[in-house]
């Protein structure tokens, strides 16, 4: 693993009016890094999220991405640098098929999803969405169309779907919210490991305890808008804080 | 399902010479505002519905209009892509300041749009020739000037060639990684962003797109009925491109202009059938057809090729 901080979030607040969401927050990720980010709902991980992918501008702090300033970039600006994200609630095209949610995705790499004069349907492009749908388990449901996925299939295709823009660091809210429990690690299995093949820095928001232990190598505890914990996972669940203001252990 | 559609065509390139003047101008009409129609529906295909597209239809016109009489070009084949491009630089104004918007508001501000040129045609008498509108004369293309007798026809293939040119455009645009965009855009322009695309460069270039084909569709009109006026730019005629539009259906290129035609052969023969309650005949027809093709005349082609397989 090389030193080389990707994401370097320095003393970062976001404010909603009154209610500090984000307080003076600072996270260092290097290169190759897998974070779980666990905390109660409304402590703040989303927001974080929401501010390195460009959803939202920072109250205050800088955020630096390669050494490069990029708070209060769009999203579609930080995407092209590199960061992309799943979310909570996947954000698919229902009203298309699972093939073309692929397509747009490879469209949208090789910078030509403007063209408007060839085909969307070429065969390099067609390979290429055919293997991601392959390597993400959903080439069986290529024609179906995407409304009809199970949340399990939906989270697939929304992190495929970033996965293909080849990200050096990917962001996912709450994977397996939604997701079977059966389902649950076979889901996770599918992402971690081609996220892992191309040694993608990940940071996920897990609720599940499980997820997080079993898959982060690294684990950051928010309460309150803050940092309440931040090293390695079993040190860090095993914390006293950590198990009272988040797993709401007396 | 193609081979009815290959019959069609070529019904369409033969039997014209057989037929009647006024049959033959209905046709030609029916296409040009097909191309306006098919405007519309690319702009569908984002769920942007342009209640102003009457403003390209009457621009490409009174681009023909002014070339005529101001400078004394008839030449199709100079004032057709002299059409296309004012159009293309007026869509690109327009659409930079509409495309930040969505719904109702995108549908209100192009109707307002298009009730500018309206009123500025309607009131700049001695530049527009105001509620007189402008005649146009001439008609040559390449040089050649068809004689009296066979101008209809002569202007009818124009239309459909370039009709044709159209279908192929917008069959690219729906089969393009634009047009597959624009269908993102309107199902989640949130995951647009986050792929890394710019859901405003898809809008404005696919309302570019959009409004250079209206533009061809109005100089073609222009032509047809040898006059224009402030009446092409009025909101009417943007509802009725719209009305057109889900008549037709969306699900394929074809559909504008099944439905454009469907329209004027319906709207002549309700005139005709009754010349003072047509409105009531065209209305209740077009109601019966909504009713029971709700996704448009179109979807009446795809239960068939069901109910066939």
């Amino acid at each position: 693993m090389s030193t080389q901080a990707i994401l370097d979030v320095r003393a970062v607040s976001r404010s909603f009016g009154m209610l500090k969401a984000v307080d003076d927050v600072s996270l260092r990720v290097d290169e190759g890094e897998v974070v779980g980010i666990i905390g109660t709902n409304g402590s703040g991980k989303t927001t974080l999220v929401n501010l390195v992918t460009g959803y939202l501008a920072p109250t205050s702090g800088t955020i630096l991405l390669d050494g490069r300033a990029i708070a209060g970039l769009k999203p579609r600006q930080i995407t092209v640098l590199g960061v992309t994200r799943s979310f909570q609630v996947p954000q698919i095209y229902t009203g298309m098929s699972v093939l073309e949610n692929a397509l747009i995705a490879v469209a949208t790499r090789y910078r030509h999803a403007s063209d408007f004069w060839r085909a969307l349907r070429r065969p390099e492009w067609l390979r290429e969405a055919g293997d991601l749908l392959e390597r993400f388990g959903l080439a069986g449901h290529a024609s179906q169309s995407a409304a009809n996925l199970s949340e399990g299939g939906r989270k697939l295709l929304d992190v495929a779907m970033s996965f293909v823009l080849q990200p050096r660091l990917l962001l996912m809210d709450e994977p397996t919210s939604g997701v079977s429990a059966k389902d649950k690690f076979a889901v996770m299995d599918t992402v971690m490991n081609a996220l892992a093949e191309r040694g993608v820095t990940t940071i996920f928001i897990e609720h599940d305890m499980e997820i997080v232990e079993r898959y982060a190598r690294r684990g950051v505890a928010f309460a309150g808008g803050r940092i309440i914990a931040d090293g390695d996972v079993s040190s860090v669940l095993a914390e006293p804080e950590v198990r009272r203001a988040v797993l709401g252990e007396d | 399902m193609k081979a009815l559609i290959a019959a069609a065509l070529v019904l369409l390139a033969a039997a014209p010479p057989f037929m009647s003047d006024w049959l033959v101008f209905l046709l030609s009409i029916s296409i040009a505002k097909g191309m306006v129609v098919l405007g519309v529906t690319m702009l569908l295909r984002g769920g942007l519905i342009s209640f102003g597209h009457a403003l390209y239809y009457a621009a490409g016109a009174y681009v023909v209009g002014f070339a005529g009489n101001r400078f004394g070009i008839g030449d199709a084949a100079i004032t057709l892509p002299l059409a296309a491009l004012g159009c293309a630089l007026l869509g690109a104004a327009v659409g930079l300041l509409l495309m930040r918007f969505r719904g109702i508001y995108f549908a209100m501000l192009s109707l307002a749009f298009s009730m500018i040129l309206y009123t500025v045609l309607l009131k700049f008498y001695n530049f527009s020739g105001g509620t007189d509108g402008i005649g146009v004369r001439y008609f040559s293309v390449f040089g050649l000037r068809p004689p009296q007798e066979s101008l209809r026809l002569a202007q009818y293939y124009l239309t459909l060639a370039l009709g044709f040119g159209m279908l192929y455009t917008g069959t690219r645009f729906f089969a393009s990684p634009l047009g597959a965009l624009m269908q993102a855009v309107r199902y989640n322009e949130i995951r647009v962003e986050y792929l890394g695309a710019s859901v405003s460069r898809a809008i404005l270039a696919s309302y570019v797109l959009s409004a250079t084909v209206s533009g061809v569709g109005g100089a073609l009109a222009a032509y047809l009925v040898g006059h224009v006026s402030p009446q092409l730019a009025y909101w009417t005629s943007s509802g009725d491109f719209v009305f057109v539009a889900v008549l037709g259906g969306t699900g394929s290129v074809f559909a504008p202009f099944a439905g454009s035609v469907a329209f004027e052969f319906i709207k002549n023969y309700a005139v005709k059938l009754s010349p003072e309650t047509w409105q009531l005949t065209l209305g209740v027809v077009l109601l019966l057809i909504i009713f029971f093709l709700p996704q448009g005349l179109w979807s009446l082609a795809a239960r068939l090729r069901e109910r066939h397989e």
